[in-house]
């Protein structure tokens, strides 16, 4: 039968292409700890639900012998799937097909699947590892690169999307996670970085390693160019669905509620918090103590610690945090907390989930290094993010918010549309001793005992302004509550923002303070 | 209430608190106003010629030595009108980036 044979034909050539670069080239991908691409794939969306397109794709590059090279799809793999349902758009560089560098074909793939992702909607997931440009293919690989880079910004705050580096992505590629919404990356496996080892020694004699120079750690911790690290594969895709479950498919969506759960009882709020405000505690524990089943899912959870970002669920709707974190710097803004808040803020408003923000910060962060680093220029993201943000905003005053960084943590000012504040908290212009100190200063300088005299007058300061009831007079604050009406209080106002609307003067796009 | 461990203090505007303290800030550098007497190198390099010797009175703005780096031959001159009292380094060193030079008095 001739159909038979055609179709026995066609699963030859899948056989083939789905060899990627041979056996050889997936012994050695396997020795370094990683999964091939359509493995990668296979792991992490719903089983059978990968249609992978573009499988027969060759490249037509014919300068250096490459015309006698054929390369299976290109070195990428393209096509859709779900994750718990949810359908996804993915690409996985095929490292095995000459080192999944990016030729016109292998960019006209990612493209593909990325017009595809925005047409429907979709999420896009794309795994990067790659050795870079593919050099003979010249300025077509270049091309490449910059048609991805433009639908990454296009497609930004339309659907979400995912980078998962899994090998090196270095050079030019590192532009399209960074132009993404959220980066993942796996311990001793990522690397990423613009110049690597090599140049950085001929050029400035600087010796470093790959790890040291752009390794998982490296972007988790200090770069705060990824978001989400793990030790493995595994754990790292585990993440993605947990993330893809938090998230809606596209802004015009909100993101798919869960059975709303109550949260577990090891959390009492009442007694996470210490009532003297120079005490630490973790305000994770206070976000566990609100939400749905006390899961919390944390997004940079290395990076600038004093800030805590991430997803939570009350009555089973995604809900975004923010909240200062005492424990980790005394949870002072600076330069990185700014930075990961406010991209954060943003995110929630663009995906139209509504943001709870916690309050307990003793101001922001003095030092040259800080003031030369530019924390007016980062520290003004927040308050632009704020400002223009349009989803509900709820904010909790736990303890301390003085100075500029009550203004900034959603305040009523920036339009937080409830703002409610614990028995325990402060809302003054500055701390007790900092006000009294300047307040006080002639009394204190003319007293014979200046130290207690110094004293008196905080305790003086203190009685009438560190406490939530001036605020609450003015009607800044709309309610003083206990902390274990926190969450009662949360899902109400949930419940009652379900429809906001709030229309923002027409302009082509405001100017944060990039 | 949590106990927690490897707790340090801040300052912030007079008041003392309990709290980690991330390693960016503890391996910040104390700023140190610049000393013009004190010549090192912006950047890392190879020292390709010294136009002064030890002892020698040099004016603000004369040349005092060239250095190789970026493809550039970078020269470096005096911020002020002085005396070279030491040179650390010869025709030919390769130099990493805050090695010093030279020291003017």
């Amino acid at each position: 039968m001739a159909v038979n044979k055609k179709i026995r034909e066609l699963h030859e050539k899948r056989e083939k292409i789905l060899m990627g670069g041979g056996e050889q080239a997936i012994e050695k991908q396997k020795a370094m700890g990683k999964r091939t691409a359509r493995e990668r794939i296979m792991a992490l969306l719903d089983k059978d639900s990968f249609m992978e397109y573009d499988m027969f794709v060759e490249h037509d590059a014919r300068d250096f012998d490459m015309d006698k090279k054929s390369l299976p799809s290109d070195g990428v793999i393209i096509g859709s799937g779900t994750i718990d349902g949810a359908p996804v758009a993915v690409f996985a560089q095929d490292f095995t097909v000459a080192g999944g560098s990016l030729g016109l074909m292998h960019s006209r793939k990612i493209a593909k699947i990325m017009d595809h992702a925005l047409k429907m909607r979709i999420p896009l997931i794309g795994i990067n590892d790659s050795g870079g440009a593919r050099i003979q293919e010249g300025v077509n690989s270049l091309a490449g690169y910059g048609e991805i880079f433009f639908r990454n910004t296009i497609s930004s705050g339309v659907i979400p999307q995912i980078s998962v580096i899994l090998g090196p992505c270095a050079g030019g590629a590192v532009y399209s996670p960074a132009l993404m919404d959220f980066v993942f990356v796996v311990d001793n496996i990522s690397k990423m970085f613009i110049t690597g080892p090599e140049v950085i020694k001929t050029v400035l004699g600087e010796e470093i390693s790959m790890e040291e120079l752009g390794g998982a750690r490296v972007h988790s911790e200090i770069t705060g160019n990824a978001h989400f690290f793990a030790h493995s594969e595994d754990e790292c895709f585990e993440q993605i669905k947990r993330l893809i479950s938090f998230i809606p498919w596209n802004n015009s969506r909100k993101a798919m509620p869960l059975e709303p759960a109550e949260p577990d009882g090891d959390f009492d709020p009442e007694k996470i918090v210490p009532d003297d405000p120079t005490l630490p505690y973790d305000v994770k524990d206070v976000i566990r103590s609100i939400v749905d089943k006390s899961d919390f899912f944390e997004i940079m959870e290395l990076y600038a610690r004093n800030i805590v970002i991430g997803f939570g669920r009350l009555g089973g709707r995604t809900t975004g945090f923010v909240a200062n974190q005492p424990l980790e710097m005394a949870g002072v803004l600076d330069v990185d907390s700014s930075d990961k808040a406010a991209r954060f803020i943003r995110y929630c408003d663009a995906f139209n989930i509504p943001i709870v923000t916690l309050v307990d910060l003793p101001g922001y962060l003095p030092g040259v290094d800080q003031e030369h680093a530019g924390v007016i220029r980062h520290g003004a993201k927040v308050l632009y993010a704020y400002s223009e943000a349009t989803v509900p905003k709820l904010t909790v005053i736990l303890r301390k918010a003085y100075g500029g960084g009550y203004i900034a943590m959603s305040s009523r000012h920036l339009r937080a549309d409830f703002v409610f504040a614990w028995p325990t908290a402060e809302i003054a212009v500055m701390g007790p001793e900092g006000a009294a100190n300047i307040i006080f200063r002639k009394e204190i300088m003319s007293s014979d005992d200046p130290d207690g005299m110094r004293k008196k007058k905080v305790e003086e300061y203190k009685a009438k302004f560190a406490n939530p009831y001036v605020a609450a007079a003015k009607g800044y604050v709309d309610a003083v509550i206990e902390p274990k009406e926190t969450r009662r209080f949360l899902l109400h106002a949930i419940e009652v923002s379900e429809n906001k609307n709030v229309q923002m003067p027409e302009k082509k796009h405001g100017l944060p303070p990039f | 209430m949590k106990e927690f461990e490897n707790l340090g203090t801040l300052n912030i505007n007079s008041i003392v608190y309990k709290t980690r303290l991330s390693n960016k800030f503890m391996s910040r550098k104390p700023y140190q106003k610049a000393d013009q007497r004190i010549i090192l190198s912006y950047i890392p390099g190879t020292v390709l010629d010294i136009m002064v010797r030890e002892g020698q009175e040099v004016k603000k703005g004369e040349d005092l030595m060239i250095l190789d780096a970026m493809k550039m031959q970078n020269k470096l001159k005096s911020a002020i009108d002085g005396t070279v009292k030491k040179i650390f380094v010869s025709r030919g060193n390769r130099v990493a980036k805050g090695t010093k030079l030279i020291e003017m008095k």
